[in-house]
């Protein structure tokens, strides 16, 4: 290997560099783009392989298709509710008021949503909506949005730079200038110098051993702006999705989207009772059904009140958690998901086509005829970078962050159908203030030295030069993925907490010093090592902020702390480097102003 | 329950490569990509491999498995001959950059070509009135997860390098027949598609709909109904105008 100040650079210099194509990504890097920025687009895989392509249930935004009594206030409300009220407010307004035109946005650029009988986008029921608001296409809206939105970047003539990973930032003084990265199919270094930086790098779930997430979910876009300077807020919340599959155990995690609850499917435990209607919380009571009978008048008339099976995530995961530790779970761990009692299998079909096709293949199970097992999975992560909720800038000067990365909008807990919209709001905000802040710099734009890309470079290329007895980045990934699964899941307790972050710092000394094998051309095995060093400081984030919160809140439980604390409803834990370690503190939470108060406090009916 | 599965995988680069056997430890319900990704594990750190989302449903995982272009993560260890090893090898049409992994450039090139959906001059602002009947065709061609099977498999361009610079392939047939019916789109893209992009090339061989892992009938929906349309145009202008306003009609379902 040739040591790192005998590199050579591949250089590229634009306006705005866009880390990620997802969602938020791409639609970023079209604003920019048609803010007359000179933009490139960067992502880890192929061009519309991002986690947006598995999105399946639907976009939430109140365009009041199907319920005329729908509109922005409710959807508000609903978000902030959702999040336990820990949402940044004007984050949760903007997207309430933008998400309809966004999603038209989308119509205009090709995208087919299915219909309603009078030619409309339709709109489906989702856990926590009051009324009917997901745009969706079958169970494969997320295909929809991100094929929509890459036809879209490609036919502006946006760069792409596809299956390059970024590593790090680069700075001049205090602001952004560039970020530094590697192709995947050479190995070869890539320095790109910019003004303004958007992370749109999803989330963080594969620190998970049972997650929905795929490898690309090990938090760079947390971790580059962690070591940039930048501030994450929010981190012990993690969404764990109620319904993953749990058998067989190849595919345990997998998804189960919530449409399947959505249109019409209820949850059993092992002895055929609907549990759930035992576990409505107090702050839910008065619009949650509490007869199976008004449950199921719900779904036909929004008179009535809506099943408890459709509450928001993190009740019904732990739910369903206490139900199997009670013993009355499913044979694989799990509890039953039925929609083929209640449904006609056209009915599942037409609505559900990607889940039956799922279950068929991957489990032989019928979702027509028989139940599916399901138990919760690691999903989505509410924390992230702390931003200017109008314009998507941290607190680094040039650096922005929009989508799963960013945090804020979703509080303690997010709903469904809310990422989407949530991509598409703040990715073009993101977008645009990326664009006109590069635009309005003055003195010049900051420079990229070449002893920063050096000394990339260097960590870079570091596993290459370890000794081979050591641990393979396989080996540490899977000991970091039990530590997290096993201390940090959905329960938690100091004693666990504290047992996890010794946990890391020995992982820590093992993944620094992992050896690889091969070259660097197309190496998983490097990308993996070089992957290990952010999901570790991302771990560490979400047990240290959890170790802090002494209180149970949304993706947040506390076994001891079990109950929600109204000193704790005004804080937010903000995380931080400090010297190369991670440390927390409390922040006081913005507060709405007096006619958005009002709205959250209004009754459900 | 576990068994020793011998896996028989290509590994190599541009410049050459061979087969190397594996030796794996394979349990119930697992699929092709379980046992590749224990195999990176436990032997082959350094095997290139693409995947996402595990579910058939991001098109990142073809290779051919057993000769046959299929998704890795949705091809269950159950469903191959029992007792016998089990060939991956890289898809053949592509040119390979290391193991499994090869370089599917051409069909992002196609992608750049086809000019963009363009809404018709009566309906220019989204939302716009489509009715389901009317968007459905176009919907099952949307399902496409650009897995590129339909590419690998097609004979124009599988031992054909110089049919590709003329040639789209099925994939991208699939996506001028969903502009084409879509209910609200105004460009015409048929004279490209018969002239520059090779719909003429396919003799209907189907391979390409046997391999699509989203089911999508993309000879029978896209490429029989596009060759049609493309005579209509060609030979026809009484045809295609009485058609062109019968279709206007059926869109706006009045
Ligand atoms: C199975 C599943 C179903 C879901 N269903 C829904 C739903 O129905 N509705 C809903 O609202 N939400 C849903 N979600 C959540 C939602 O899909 C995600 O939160 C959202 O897609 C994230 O989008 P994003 O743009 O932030 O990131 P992603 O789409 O994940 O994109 C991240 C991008 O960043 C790139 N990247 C990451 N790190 C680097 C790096 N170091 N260098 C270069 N590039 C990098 C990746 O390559 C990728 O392109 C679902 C999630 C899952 C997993
Ligand atoms: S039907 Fe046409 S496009 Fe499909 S594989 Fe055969 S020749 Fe190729
Ligand atoms: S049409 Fe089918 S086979 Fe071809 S790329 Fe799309 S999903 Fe794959
Ligand atoms: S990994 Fe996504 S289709 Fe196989």
């Amino acid at each position: 290997m040739p040591a790192a100040d005998q590199e050579t650079y591949e250089r590229h210099s634009y306006d705005v560099v866009v880390i990620g194509a997802g969602g938020a990504g791409l639609r970023a890097a079209i604003a920019a783009h048609e803010s007359g920025a000179r933009t490139a687009l960067i992502c880890k895989s192929l061009l519309g392989k991002a986690h947006t392509v598995m999105a399946e249930g639907g976009i939430a935004a109140a365009m009041a298709n199907l319920w005329p009594e729908d509109n922005w206030q409710v959807h508000f409300r609903d978000t902030m509710r959702g999040g336990k009220l820990l949402n940044h407010w004007r984050m949760a307004e903007l997207h309430a008021k933008e998400a309809p035109d966004r999603v038209y946005e989308l119509e205009q650029w090709g995208a087919l949503f299915d219909r309603t009988p009078d030619g409309k986008i339709s709109q489906r029921d989702f856990g926590g909506h009051r009324y009917a608001r997901l745009a969706h296409v079958g169970d494969r809206t997320g295909l929809e949005m991100i094929r929509t939105l890459q036809q879209r970047a490609v036919s502006l003539g946006i760069d792409v730079f596809m299956e390059l990973t970024v590593t790090e930032l680069l700075k001049d003084g205090g602001k952004v200038s560039g970020a530094f990265g590697y192709w995947r199919e050479s190995g070869r270094f890539v320095v790109f110098e910019a003004p303004a930086i958007v992370l749109a790098t999803g989330g963080i779930g594969k620190s998970w051993r049972v997650t929905s997430n795929s490898w690309e979910y090990t938090g760079d876009g947390h971790a580059l702006a962690l070591r940039a300077g930048a501030t994450l807020l929010n981190m012990e919340f993690v969404q764990f999705h109620p319904t993953g599959m749990v058998w067989p155990p190849a595919v345990r995690g997998l998804l189960v989207t919530e449409s399947v609850r959505g249109d019409g499917g209820a949850l059993l435990n092992s002895e055929g009772k609907r549990f759930m209607f035992d576990y409505i919380p107090e702050f839910f009571k008065a619009e949650t059904a509490d007869s199976p009978e008004e449950a199921d008048r719900w779904y036909t008339d929004k008179r009535n009140r809506r099943p408890p099976d459709l509450l928001p995530r993190d009740e019904v995961a732990r739910a369903i958690n206490n139900e199997v530790k009670s013993g009355r779970g499913s044979p694989h761990g799990g509890v039953f998901l039925d929609i083929a009692s209640r449904r006609s299998p056209e009915f599942i079909k037409k609505r559900l086509p990607s889940m039956y096709q799922q279950f068929m293949e991957l489990a032989g199970v019928d979702i027509t005829k028989e139940p599916m097992e399901i138990a919760p999975t690691c999903h989505y992560v509410m924390g992230g970078v702390e931003v200017d909720p109008d314009s998507q800038m941290s607190v680094v000067p040039g650096l922005f962050a929009a989508g799963e990365v960013a945090g804020g909008m979703h509080g303690a807990n997010r709903l469904g159908g809310n990422s989407l919209s949530d991509l598409l709001v703040f990715g073009k905000r993101a977008g645009e203030h990326a664009a006109e802040y590069g635009a309005a710099l003055a003195g010049g734009r900051p420079k990229v030295s070449t002893a920063s890309a050096h000394d990339a470079a260097e960590i870079a290329l570091a596993p290459f030069a370890h000794d081979q007895g050591h641990d393979n980045p396989y080996s540490v990934h899977q000991e970091l993925q039990a530590v997290m699964q096993d201390l940090v899941g959905i329960i938690r307790t100091e004693h666990e907490l504290r047992l996890a972050l010794d946990r890391l710092v020995e992982l820590r000394a093992k993944a620094a010093a992992v050896a690889v094998e091969g070259n660097r051309q197309y190496n998983p095995g490097w990308h993996l090592a070089l992957d290990l060093r952010n999901m570790l400081v991302v771990s560490e984030s979400v047990a240290r902020a959890a170790l802090e919160r002494q209180e149970s809140r949304g993706g947040h439980t506390r076994d001891d702390f079990p109950m929600s604390d109204p000193y704790w409803a005004t804080q937010n834990v903000v995380v931080e480097l400090k010297e190369g370690t991670v440390s927390v503190r409390r922040q006081p939470l913005p507060q709405p102003p007096a006619e958005l108060a009002k709205l959250l406090e209004e009754e459900a009916h | 329950m576990s068994y020793q599965l011998v896996l028989r995988i290509w590994r190599g680069d541009s410049s050459g490569g061979d087969f190397v056997h594996y030796e794996v430890p394979a349990d119930e319900g697992e699929v092709v990509l379980d046992v590749v990704h224990k195999t990176q594990a436990l032997f082959a750190g350094d095997l290139a491999v693409r995947w996402n989302c595990k579910a058939g449903k991001c098109g990142s995982c073809s290779a051919e498995i057993n000769g046959v272009p299929r998704l890795m993560c949705m091809t269950k260890l159950s469903s191959l001959p029992a007792g016998r090893a089990v060939t991956i090898t890289p898809l053949r049409t592509f040119p390979v950059i290391k193991d499994l992994v090869t370089d599917v450039s051409f069909n992002y090139e196609k992608a750049r070509q086809v000019p963009a959906f363009s809404a018709q001059p009566d309906q220019p602002v989204a939302p716009f009135t489509m009715y389901q009947e009317d968007v459905e065709r176009s919907q099952e061609f949307r399902k496409c997860i650009e897995c590129w099977l339909c590419q690998d498999t097609c004979h124009v361009i599988r031992d054909h390098e110089e049919n590709k610079p003329h040639f789209a392939g099925p994939r991208f047939f699939i996506r001028y027949a969903e502009l084409d019916m879509h209910p609200n789109d105004g460009l015409d893209r048929k004279k490209l598609l018969q002239e520059t992009q090779g719909l003429g090339y396919c003799n209907i061989t189907k391979c390409c709909t046997e391999v699509c892992p989203e089911h999508i009938k993309i000879t029978d929906n896209a490429i029989i109904a596009m060759k049609e349309r493309v005579v209509d145009v060609k030979y026809d202008p009484v045809v295609k105008f009485f058609g062109r306003r019968r279709a206007g009609r059926e869109k706006r379902g009045s």
